[in-house]
């Protein structure tokens, strides 16, 4: 039977993480080789790291640093921000990335998908949407959630993976940051319509709260989360634990 | 030195770096000359088999893999590279593979229960089929010698090897028991990505490597 995923999140900025890092033991906990090896070795099931740079400089800085990951860990990595065309799908592909992560560059240009996936499967091609809740509509937000786009976000997931994306990683605006559990209600409403894996991603502030997602919604595929990991107040080893003990099959 | 067959599909970086990671001397080839040198030789794949198993021709490349896995040398398909090792695949339209296991290549859908997406994408349990005795570590397949039933390993696909159950070495659970992996004399095949499959995966990559 296959594992639900547990997959923390890095955001780096210049080729360092960001968002502080509490870990006891590691002699640089910014660097994201070293924070990749420890979740690595401590039971991550994927690893998604965001570019949260502009510049160019900071582009060939993230690159290189993803190249040192895949050197070093040997778990799917999924990388995503700044995605905009096939040629950077292509240059963070051949850093080590399995699969890459499209958001903002795919509400602009849809056919970013299509493309995508025509060259390098589905598989290959993760639709992530920030959705919030506006007027009792589930709408889709651009630009690191700043941007009401007006569409509806069960619609926009629906073409994506008409258009060709494999996997859908889903965070709702709404319970980002709160720490009060998952968006139950938004990801029952998209995993009803969807027929490829669904990762939830906003909210979670204790292993009670995977445990909620995955007993609430046994279709989520995986559990997205960040701080909550970075800074220790979950630690992956015993959220496994926890499933194993609740009948949630994880590795 | 173990050869890694460069035929134009998908992306090697990460099975290089893996079997660098393990002390692996290793080459990305796909010159003839350097796959008959080599120790052993590793066939990568991922996307269509069609479009795989005809860019596997061009040069004859197909020719060099069949004729030193047919002298004995230590081969193991990947993913994609597996399913080309058997007699034939249905993935859009039917189109032949190598020959060098029997068994054909069917698509998930209609086998496995309906609830069950498809691609099969993420970490599944190994399962050693019951005839093999896994009880007694030496009878499992050698590439296994460090791993036990029950380990996860990581898996995309939606294709997956049937008709050839007197060579499968492994097996997983996705609403019906899916090939995971195959073992023909000196010829090996994994359904799922050692190179992504953390530790259990590394150990894979070294029993071969030290066959």
């Amino acid at each position: 039977m296959i594992t639900k995923r547990i997959i923390p999140c890095l955001d780096v900025k210049n080729g360092r993480v960001v968002k502080g890092v509490n870990f006891q033991g590691l002699s640089d906990v910014s660097s994201p080789v070293e924070l990749a090896k420890y979740y690595s070795d401590n039971g991550a099931d994927e690893l998604v790291f965001y570019d949260i740079t502009a510049s160019a400089e900071g582009r060939a800085l993230f690159t290189d640093i993803l190249t040192q990951v895949a050197s070093t860990i040997f778990i799917p990595l999924t990388v995503g921000g700044g995605i905009n065309t096939v040629e950077d799908f292509d240059r963070v592909l051949k850093c080590g990335a399995d699969k890459v992560s499209v958001n903002s560059g795919a509400i602009k240009n849809p056919s970013l998908i299509s493309a995508a996936a025509e060259k390098y499967g589905s598989q290959c091609v993760v639709l992530s949407v920030d959705a919030k809740r506006v007027d009792g509509h589930y709408c889709v937000f651009a630009k690191g959630g700043r941007e009401n786009t007006g569409m509806d976000a069960i619609q926009w997931i629906k073409k994506g993976i008409e258009l060709g994306a494999g996997e859908i990683v889903l965070n709702s605006i709404d319970t980002d940051g709160v720490k009060k559990g998952f968006d139950l209600e938004m990801l029952r409403a998209v995993c009803d319509i969807s027929p490829v894996p669904v990762i939830a991603s906003g909210g979670a502030g204790s292993a009670d709260d995977f445990i909620k997602l995955f007993k609430t919604i046994p279709e989520v595929d995986a559990g997205l989360a960040a701080s909550i990991f970075h800074f220790g107040e979950v630690k992956i080893p015993q959220l496994k634990e926890k499933l194993k003990e609740n009948n949630i099959n994880v590795r | 030195m173990i050869a890694i067959v460069d035929y134009g599909v998908g992306n090697l970086f990460s099975l290089q770096s893996s079997l660098k990671a393990i002390g692996a001397e290793v080459t990305i080839t796909g010159d003839a000359a350097v796959l008959e040198k080599a120790d052993k030789i590793i066939l990568p794949g991922v996307g269509a088999f069609a479009d795989a198993a005809s860019k596997l021709k061009q040069n004859d490349l197909h020719k060099v893999v069949i004729s030193q896995a047919r002298q004995g040398k230590p081969l193991m398909g990947i993913c994609l590279g597996m399913q080309l090792l058997f007699d034939e695949s249905e993935e859009y339209g039917l189109h032949k593979g190598l020959g060098l296991i029997p068994g054909r290549v069917i698509s998930m859908k209609g086998i496995v229960p309906d609830e069950y997406k498809i691609p099969h994408i993420g970490w599944n349990h190994l399962i050693f089929p019951q005839k093999r005795g896994h009880e007694n570590p030496a009878d499992k397949s050698p590439i296994f010698s460090n791993v036990n039933e029950g380990d996860c390993v990581y898996f995309v696909h939606s294709f997956f090897a049937s008709d050839c159950s007197q060579y499968v070495t492994a097996c997983t659970e996705y609403g019906k028991l899916l090939t995971a992996a195959v073992q023909k004399d000196n010829i090996f095949g994994c359904q799922f990505h050692p190179e992504k499959s953390g530790s259990a995966g590394l150990s894979i990559l070294k029993s071969f490597c030290s066959l």
